[in-house]
């Protein structure tokens, strides 16, 4: 009966703190975006998210279902073209394909005919028809990937881990060089930029869809789906003994996984207003990989965490340190290529004090959360302690955990 | 009267390589029995058992289910010459289903080293022996469409671990219980694949005398409620002698005897073999 009534409390809760999130976010849009001061915000809130939905659909595969699969980033970039090819207006095609005959060989964008066809760009439903136009787009996107990934999946999916990460990884590659290449030049626009296509102007969308998005992944691992993920990982022999068809859920989450991969590649194409296959490198795969394993592989509430962290440490927090100044202090040795250092050093502490990530395989849950701050006190008095723990010989380290048992 | 055949096993032979792990073996375990597979250590017990369920496909040999074949198969490329088994040519087909396919036709098992699903909760490993049955699709599941199934699962789960004492734990994380209970668990984890035959990968290794004596109640107790037949391999002979119908006894992967309980404890091969060395 208790657990029913602190169960309405906690939704209850949740629904508050979403509508207050989102009504804060579309002020902060309104007030912030014009100025130029605090712009870094509003980039680091919308790329962080798509970097979070990224990061939570990999997290699916490598943390839920024990794939340790590298191909995300080629599959962002599917995601991302088969959205950008479809939404770049006729009238702007001669000059983003203008090394192509006759602005490449598609010529209709999915949100402009739509907004044509529901009153124009004045009207409100022609912004409606827009806006479907790129939601319909996207999901597209994400199907589009998922195919690929399910062909991909039937030889690769059979192989044993190591193997299968060198696979996803070497296949990435293949996608990267594929998209740049001439031949495709008239759909791809070869190794050039694609630019000019819709894209959305409220950082209020991304926000919603990769909400909408994770929700869904959040729902499906608590399901009897997930559940079967979960086995595959803890113990395969078992798994299958218990009659989970291995190969079936594999590929379901395979292909599941890559869904998303191609809807967050297509969400990067329109924060970016351009997308050109280049910067798709293995390098983004494991810039993704990081989040996950900073924010604890095997928890949602972890990779989002540590996606904002990233996107902020390297988009705007430690910006400065490049630039020779930080938190107002000047020195010689901050020059480019020293933000990076430190962003080592901080990954390094994070790792030695959370070696699990951050979150371990816990989720976010509204009591968690008051006991964090009511414990935080106490745990900040503790971390000097901690630290000496750490770096002390073994017997004191010993001795410590002792103490603690005896707690 | 005669007796309902529920496993067959036709003169399997399982080599790794130059090992012959299980030689030549045939047993049959028919409906409501419960039968003993004994042997030294390294015999070739859970290699059989291995086989049956299709994690490895047997060299030679068949194993049938309700007279349907689950696995048989006969020595190809290198094996050929490799063979050291009898009845070469006897079987022809090559047919092996994969552990999936065999736990859904009604063979479920517990494992020698507990193979527990160590990131979940005792609930959570029952649930996943269940997932199998389930009509939802991924859709339907992750959008709960299913949630009168999914609280039919629950209940079921919950009765389950209710049978085995477990229900206040089954918040915890599998591994985090003592090894008896996990030992329980597992039995409860393979009947929630609703078997029709059992098999028991030393069930009561590790426990004390008294443990081991309310485990061979347990199993007495499932065959009778579950209607189902059991095939265990196990060290302690009293658990053996005591619930077996009929035992079959295993030595360097060969059968060397096969009989009733006392029979098998006055088979002077069993006893030079086996009951000789036991300690
Ligand atoms: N996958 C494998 N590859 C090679 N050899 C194997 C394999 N599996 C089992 N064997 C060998 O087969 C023989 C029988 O092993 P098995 O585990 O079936 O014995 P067991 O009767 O279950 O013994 P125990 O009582 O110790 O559990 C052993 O010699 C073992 O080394
Ligand atoms: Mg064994």
């Amino acid at each position: 009966m208790t657990d029913r009534i602190s169960n309405k409390k906690n939704i209850t809760l949740s629904i508050i703190a979403i509508i207050v999130m989102l009504a804060a976010i579309y002020v902060l849009d309104i007030v912030i975006k014009p100025t130029s001061s605090w712009s870094n915000l509003m980039t680091c809130l919308e790329k962080g998210t798509i970097y979070a939905l990224v990061a939570v659909s990999m997290n699916l595969l490598n943390g839920f279902t024990g794939l340790f699969s590298l191909g995300q980033a080629g599959f962002m970039l599917i995601g991302a073209y088969a959205y950008a090819i479809f939404a770049i207006a006729p009238e702007d095609r001669a000059t983003v394909y203008q090394y192509y005959e006759g602005g490449g060989l598609i010529h209709f964008s999915l949100p402009h005919m739509l907004q044509d066809m529901m009153g124009g760009a004045d009207a409100f439903g022609g912004t409606i028809g827009y806006y479907l136009g790129i939601i319909l787009l996207m999901i597209f996107a994400g199907l589009i990937t998922a195919v690929i990934a399910f062909l991909i999946g039937i030889p690769v999916l059979r192989l044993k881990s190591d193997y299968l990460a060198i696979a996803t990884l070497g296949f990435a590659e293949i996608i990267r060089s594929f998209f740049q290449w001439e031949g495709l030049g008239p759909v791809t626009n070869g190794s050039n930029v694609l630019r000019k296509f819709a894209s959305y102007d409220s950082s209020i969308f991304p926000v919603l869809v990769a909400g909408i998005c994770v929700a869904f992944i959040v729902l499906l691992i608590n399901s009897s789906y997930g559940r079967a993920f979960k086995s595959i990982r803890d113990d395969e022999i078992a798994a299958e003994a218990m009659g989970v068809n291995l190969f079936k859920h594999k590929e379901l989450s395979f292909v599941i996984s890559s869904f998303f991969a191609g809807v967050g590649g297509a969400l990067l194409a329109m924060f970016q207003n351009n997308i050109n296959a280049a910067p798709f490198t293995s390098n983004m795969t494991y810039e993704i990989l990081l989040i996950v394993v900073i924010g604890g592989i095997g928890s949602i509430t972890g990779s989002i965490i540590g996606a904002y962290l990233f996107v902020c440490c390297s988009e705007w927090w430690l910006r400065g340190l490049d630039a020779g100044e930080f938190l107002g202090i000047e020195a010689d040795f901050m020059s480019p290529g020293f933000r990076k250092v430190v962003f080592a050093v901080v990954i390094m502490c994070i790792v030695l004090f959370y070696s699990r990530g951050i979150m371990g395989t816990n989720e976010f849950s509204w009591s968690g959360l008051f006991n964090f701050f009511k414990t935080l006190p106490k745990r900040i008095a503790a971390v000097p302690g901690k630290i000496k723990a750490k770096f002390s010989n073994k017997k004191h380290k010993k001795h410590t955990e002792n103490v603690k048992e005896a707690q | 009267m005669s007796k309902e055949n529920v496993l067959r096993v036709s003169d399997i032979t399982m080599q790794f390589g130059g090992v012959v792990a299980v030689n030549d073996l045939s047993l049959e375990v028919n409906k409501g029995e419960i039968i003993g597979l004994i042997g030294p250590n390294g015999a070739g017990k859970t290699t059989a058992f291995n086989v049956i369920t299709g994690v490895y496909a047997p060299t030679n040999g068949r194993v049938e289910l309700h007279g349907e074949t689950i696995a048989e198969n006969h020595p190809h490329g290198k094996m050929k010459a490799m063979y050291k088994g009898q009845n070469d040519g006897k079987y022809t087909d090559v047919k092996v289903l994969t552990p999936d396919k065999i736990t859904k036709k009604g063979i479920a098992r517990t494992f020698q080293n507990i193979r527990l699903f160590k990131g979940m909760t005792v609930l959570e490993n029952v649930l996943v022996a269940m997932h199998m049955n389930m009509k939802a699709g991924v859709f339907g599941a992750a959008l709960r469409f299913n949630a009168a199934e999914e609280a039919k699962m629950r209940e079921e789960a919950m009765e389950l671990l209710r049978m085995f004492n477990l229900e206040e734990n089954k918040d915890d994380l599998a591994t985090s219980l003592p090894y008896g209970k996990q030992r329980h668990l597992e039995i409860a984890r393979a009947l929630a694949t609703k078997p029709q035959l059992l098999l028991l990968d030393e069930p009561a290794a590790g426990m004390n005398p008294q443990e081991s004596d309310e485990l061979m109640r347990m199993v007495g107790k499932i065959r009778d409620d579950f209607n189902l037949s059991i095939l265990m391999i196990e060290h302690h002979m009293q658990v053996i002698m005591g619930i077996c119908e009929r035992i079959y006894v295993l030595d360097y992967g060969a059968l060397i005897a096969e009989g009733t309980p006392e029979e098998i404890q006055n088979n002077p091969r069993v006893i030079e073999a086996y009951l000789g060395v036991d300690d």
